[in-house]
């Protein structure tokens, strides 16, 4: 391998690392503030609705199947089921709306 | 690693309620399998685009190994083959992962400090959007290491699976299952945020706000220059700060 893409690759991977491992490992022991707290069991709800919403409609053939397939794990998920039916929900969805659509 | 099966693994699955039940790595790698299931298509169309973009195999082999970050592999094959500078990509992969440390402060609360607590440095390189969401998303209120390693763990080794085939068979799935199966980590999103979001009015303020949030940065023409790695964190921060500000007590603050 070339020095370059040695550089790149183990770049890459430190700055890829760097971010996942400093806070858990640092503020494992430490007491927060109850609004930081807050803050933090908050990350979750907030950064996984940014990340659905709008990348979701880029994620397969078109806008209209991506909406066909999300409608259905949205419902899915209404109904309570379990996660996989969700996921093969969603992607039955997207199937369903390429394959007629076609 | 021993794998206890013991019935701790139904108590886990009780309603609602939070368990007193450990985390076992049995569980772990059960809650791993949708993950799994979504990554392979995606690490197959990783190993596509690397092969047709010219990178040698073993650099795209070990990139999956050392870097493990879908985004931002992508953006380092396509840079690598315009011929960008070491520094470039190196930045882009800097920013698109940026978001990992907002979720790496926010596990650091959940996480059990007992005995294995020297695994965590290795725990972390494993944590993605998929596998914190996974993680963070389970009722317990504590999270035992080895749930979280088992976890990492198979989707670590679906996505590096999933790269050596996009290489070495070189041929990506039929389009109509590549297209379907793009739309599965979504949907396990969903799947994890909707029954959340329909319990507690404080998390589907908060899920509402970023999804507002992030489609102004996205649509609103003055934010087009900015990159998607700093969407997603600024409303992530923005999203969850408001929580903060308006539920000090957190996600149960009704």
């Amino acid at each position: 391998m070339t020095d370059y893409l040695w550089l790149v690759v183990l770049g890459m991977g430190a700055v890829t690392y760097l971010p996942r491992m400093l806070p858990v490992v640092l503020l494992n022991n430490v007491k927060l503030h109850p609004r930081v707290n807050s803050f933090l069991r908050f990350i979750p709800f907030a950064a996984l609705s940014a990340l659905i919403f709008p990348g979701v409609l880029q994620s397969t053939g078109s806008v209209e199947s991506a909406a066909a397939g999300s409608l259905v794990a949205v419902v899915l998920a209404l109904l309570r089921m379990n996660i996989m039916v969700v996921v093969l929900g969603g992607i039955a969805g997207v199937m369903a709306w390429e394959m007629l659509a076609a | 690693m021993a794998v206890r099966t013991d019935k701790s693994t139904a108590g886990s699955r009780s309603e609602g309620g939070a368990s007193t039940a450990r985390l076992t790595a049995a569980d772990g790698l059960k809650a791993g399998i949708p993950i799994a299931a979504g990554y392979i298509p995606i690490a197959i169309a990783f190993g596509v685009l690397a092969k047709s973009a010219g990178i040698p195999n073993h650099v795209t082999v070990i990139m999956s190994l050392a870097v493990f970050a879908g985004a931002s592999q992508f953006a380092g094959v396509t840079l690598i083959s315009s011929g960008a500078a070491a520094w470039e990509i190196i930045f882009t992969t800097f920013i698109i992962n940026l978001r990992h440390l907002l979720m790496s402060a926010s596990l650091s609360r959940r996480i059990e400090r007992g005995r294995l607590r020297r695994w965590i440095p290795l725990l972390a390189f494993g944590i993605t959007d998929e596998t914190f969401s996974v993680a963070s998303f389970r009722k317990e209120p504590l999270i035992s290491p080895e749930f979280v390693l088992a976890l990492n763990f198979l989707a670590f080794a679906a996505w590096n699976a999933g790269t050596w085939a996009g290489i070495f068979l070189a041929k990506g799935l039929p389009e109509i299952i590549s297209d379907s199966m793009g739309i599965a980590l979504y949907a396990m999103f969903i799947g994890l945020l909707v029954p959340s979001a329909r319990k507690s009015k404080p998390v589907l303020l908060v899920s509402l706000a970023a999804v507002i949030i992030h489609s102004f940065i996205h649509w609103f023409p003055l934010f087009t220059g900015l990159s998607s790695g700093w969407g997603i964190i600024i409303s992530t921060l923005a999203a969850a700060a408001a929580g903060a500000v308006i539920y000090p007590r957190g996600v149960d603050d009704d």
